[in-house]
């Protein structure tokens, strides 16, 4: 059967390139970088070699690189560390109703300790309102956390206006987990202190994230315990993790225009022909304030696990709500932030692209989804048209 | 050259029966494990089955295994998690003088976070003091913390005995303190067996066993609370979040099997290097004196002190022989700080600065041994030779 | 090589130059103590006010060794004067630098050269260097 990845949202592929890079950094040079021998050397070169990869990428220095073991933990220790370090400053946190858990749930744990968090609203393409944060923004405000793009439905936030606004009041973060890669990131342009980053969002492997932060910001660690990543972040370095994120970068940044141009391409291919071939269907999120490789929509009268589960039968692979909700069948809570009608809600289906995906690929997926979504209306009971 | 690794207590080369089982997840079937369609569904398999051979090698059920990044954040994960999954029922923890500092670093956040800490004694060889283990534990302790075997001076702790002490500390019905166990250095390499032991959570890293970098797990006995330290999802049972490490989990459960089934003869091998050597530092290196307990000892490990000179230019003038060691643990080696771990067993100030760490692996050989004990001995000498504590 | 010794580090490191007690020295510098870390001890023999041989001995890390070794090298043949003003930074320079948490090592050398010469001034002229005092860092805490 054939089979086609569209779900490069959740996770991508690593790049055979990355792989190899990896390869000898298991057996061969398995050092633990603070050694001071010949073996420990050899691994903390590889760390500095991938430290600058990584920093080249988003146009920042090689040190205000911290390797972490994933963008959730990237994100868990800015909202621990930047809150529990300026906490003598202030207890007001700024972020997002459309932010991942990753964010959200950090913030409710602190909001037990003490802290109070503004969850912005967005408008119905996801869009968070500069002026919203302005609004938002008091005296004791430490952090401000939006992210640079939705995992979900793939707008993109007007990261630098509201940077202009909230300019050296309070740190600003983005969660850039999804948009590393994917398009232009360049986090003096952004203005922000603050970007998380992920491994595997970007053909490069799991287990391995990293945090940029910009140089004097003040912040405590979050994993604790050795004096590794200049003591921002302690335990031994996942060494081939990290030289694979450093492969990954590089060769994110060799080949972003034409994985932007190629995906673009695609992308609106897929939306336009659903589009035309299927009535009563809804594109979620901004219409070109959008990551080149979501595509994300609501099917009337259907909903989303069926579509997902049948079009897995077709070799499918794609994903409903975000991948880290699809064990429960409620409504993503960003579908229901862009105030989408719950009967729509309930039939989204997000296609995600990336770098190995063909005009063929898209051609497949049209061909059986407009055939899925014609049988699963047809059994719908809520379905009045067509029959 | 020559190169003899001595130093797997820092980081150990992953098995190439481990890398082989690893690689198809790193570069064909991918797929993030929380979504439904087929190639999610097999790697959410082989974490299963990753997660059986783990729990097998310490003797426990499968879910009571949580997958991590490293031992460092299993232990801020046990530590966080534990206290404040139990703050009601009480704020004290008590510890032992010779953790971690993934452990003692963690635990004066939760100081400043309104915990009450008491850090235990250890005698001179690093047994923790069993007397004083008791007298610590109040009603209000909700938390105890105490290393399976030193990284830095190799001592294996009596935790069926402190487990005991524990329980029997609370006869009374009340529920007795949780018990948690920084099992980094002693998983895969001693049997671990958490249902004997009567251990409530235990840290472990597959590094430590020829698993990959980058993967570790927390053992959480059925029933125990505790709050996630990584939120944002609902892996592990929403008790760890982030994307599964698919590959280094598969790495983590492959290198568990082969721990467990190889640890007879490795072990038998570990103790016959680690006899020879000390046999051979004796006659050869008087001034070298042996840390930690001769007889409770990780069989991998052999540390000490050598008189008059300076840990990092011993293991210089060895790295330049070929010969990798560490001195103090990997994480001090860096740091310009006394050892607090050698202080605690009573070290002499002045000596604590000249700790050095053999370690050996599976793969290490008696000629690696010889090699070894004919190189030192006169990097020593130099070294002496150019002290200035050694007069004449 | 160990993060951040040039090679120059390695090579003194390696091969230090002038190691070993000295026999009837003018002066001898004794800095540093075992409980915080490196101790350095520095001979000079001095005729007419010119350093004529140097040596020393060193109980500390990669950096400690050649930085001692470094020293001699340099206030060897120099006037008494000229030897002091042989900061600590002179001597990281002619070491093509030193990682920046092994800078004090160098700080240990240049107080141990200073203890030296104060102790040949004491010896002599009966008055020390007027305002020495080894850094917070040698004397230890």
């Amino acid at each position: 059967m054939k089979r086609i990845y569209l779900d490069y949202a959740a996770t991508t592929p690593t790049h055979p390139e990355v792989v190899a890079a990896m390869q000898p950094y298991f057996s061969e040079k398995f050092g633990n970088p603070s050694s001071l021998h010949a073996f420990g050397q050899e691994a903390r070169s590889a760390v500095e070699q991938a430290r600058e990869q990584v920093a080249k990428l988003i146009n920042a220095r090689p040190e205000e690189i911290v390797f972490t073991s994933s963008g959730t933990e990237a994100n868990n220790f800015v909202l621990h560390g930047i809150s529990f370090a300026n906490k003598d400053k202030g207890n007001h946190i700024i972020t997002s109703q459309i932010e991942h858990h990753a964010i959200l749930e950090p913030c409710h744990f602190l909001e037990k300790q003490g802290f109070n968090a503004t969850y912005l609203p967005v408008d119905k393409y996801g869009l968070v309102n500069p002026k919203d944060v302005e609004k938002a923004l008091t005296d004791k405000t430490i952090l401000v956390s939006i992210m640079h793009a939705n995992n979900e439905i793939g707008t993109i936030q007007p990261i630098e206006e509201i940077s202009e606004i909230i300019r050296e009041k309070t740190y600003f973060h983005t969660d850039a987990v999804q948009t590393v890669g994917s398009i232009p990131v360049d986090v003096n342009k952004l203005g922000v202190d603050l970007l998380s980053l992920s491994g595997h969002k970007l053909y490069g492997p799991k287990g391995v994230g990293a945090l940029y932060i910009k140089k004097g910001t003040r912040m405590e660690s979050f994993i604790k315990g050795g004096g590794q990543e200049r003591n921002r972040r302690a335990s031994t370095e996942n060494v081939p993790g990290i030289v694979g994120l450093g492969k990954a970068a590089e060769l994110a940044r060799k080949e972003l225009n034409s994985r932007q141009k190629h995906l673009t391409e695609l992308r609106d291919k897929l939306i336009k022909g659903v589009k035309n071939k299927i009535p009563e269907v809804v594109l979620n999120g901004h219409p070109e304030l959008r990551l080149p490789k979501n595509v994300n929509l609501s099917v009337k009268y259907v909903e989303g696990e069926s579509m997902l589960l049948n079009l897995d039968l077709e070799g499918v692979a794609a994903s409903t709500g975000s991948a880290c909700s699809s064990g429960s069948t409620e409504p993503s809570h960003v579908l229901k932030a862009i105030g989408l009608a719950p009967d729509l809600a309930q039939g989204s289906i997000r296609f995600s692209l990336g770098r190995l995906t063909t005009e063929d690929d898209i051609n497949y997926v049209l061909d059986v989804f407009v055939k899925i979504v014609d049988k699963l209306r047809k059994m719908s009971p809520i379905y009045k048209g067509g029959a | 050259m020559t190169t003899v690794y001595l130093d797997h207590v820092a980081a150990n080369p992953v098995d190439k029966r481990v890398a082989e089982t690893m690689m198809p997840y790193i570069s064909g079937n991918y797929g993030n494990p929380s979504a439904l369609y087929e190639q999610g569904r097999i790697a959410a398999q082989a974490i299963d089955k990753a997660r059986q051979q783990v729990a097998s090698l310490i003797n426990a059920k499968p879910e009571e295994i949580i997958f991590t990044s490293c031992g460092t954040e299993s232990n801020n994960f046990a530590l966080h998690g534990l206290a404040q999954a139990n703050i009601k029922k009480g704020k004290h923890i008590i510890t032992s003088a010779i953790e971690h500092f993934s452990i003692h670093h963690p635990l004066k956040t939760l100081e400043k976070q309104g915990f009450k800490v008491t850090q235990v004694p250890v005698d001179g060889n690093g047994i923790v003091k069993l007397d004083e283990l008791k007298k610590a534990i109040t009603p209000e302790t909700i938390l105890i913390s105490i290393t399976h075997a030193s990284n830095e001076i190799g001592t294996i702790e009596p935790i069926a005995e402190i487990s005991q002490i524990i329980r029997q500390a609370t006869g009374d019905g009340r529920q007795a303190p949780c018990f948690h166990v920084d099992a980094v250095q002693a998983a895969g390499v001693i049997p671990v067996d958490v249902q004997t032991l009567g251990i409530d959570a235990l840290s472990l890293a597959a590094d430590q066993f020829y698993g990959p970098k980058g993967i570790a797990a927390l053992y959480l006995k059925k029933g125990t609370r505790i709050l996630p330290f990584l939120e944002g999802g609902i892996q592990e049972g929403g008790k760890r979040s982030g994307t599964e490490n698919v590959s280094g989990i598969v790495g983590m459960g492959k290198a568990a099997e082969l721990a467990k089934a190889e640890m007879k003869e490795r072990t038998a091998l570990l103790k016959k290097l680690q006899k020879k050597l000390m046999d051979g530092l004796k006659t050869k290196v008087p001034t070298f004196h042996l840390t930690g307990d001769a007889e409770q000892r990780l069989p991998n490990h052999v540390s000490g002190c050598v008189e008059f000179i300076e840990g990092e230019s011993m293991s210089m003038f060895l790295d330049m022989e070929g010969i990798s060691v560490s001195t103090g643990s990997a994480c001090v080696s860096k740091a310009l700080k006394a050892s607090h771990v050698l202080l605690a067993v009573g070290v002499a100030r002045e000596m604590v600065n000249g700790s050095i760490v053999f370690s050996f692996g599976k793969d290490t050989t008696e000629a690696d041994i010889d090699y070894l004990l004919e190189k030192f001995p006169p990097i020593v000498e130099r070294l002496q030779s150019m002290s200035p504590l050694k007069k004449g | 090589m160990p993060e951040g010794y040039s090679e120059k580090v390695m090579d003194h490191f390696r091969n230090p130059h002038n190691v070993g007690e000295m026999k009837d020295p003018d002066g001898i510098g004794h800095v540093g103590n075992p409980v915080c870390g490196d101790i350095m001890e520095m001979y000079i023999k001095v005729k007419d006010n010119v350093i004529t041989d140097a040596k020393f001995k060193t109980f500390g890390c990669g950096a400690a060794i050649a930085t001692s070794s470094m020293m001699t090298d340099l206030v060897k043949g120099k006037t008494l004067e000229e030897a002091l003003k042989v900061s600590n930074r002179a001597v990281v320079e002619a070491l093509e630098g030193l990682p920046p948490r092994k800078l004090h090592c160098s700080v240990l050398a240049e107080d141990a050269l200073k203890g030296a010469i104060n102790d040949y001034l004491l010896k002599t002229t009966g008055k020390g260097l007027p305002d020495w005092k080894p850094h917070e860092e040698s004397e230890g805490h």
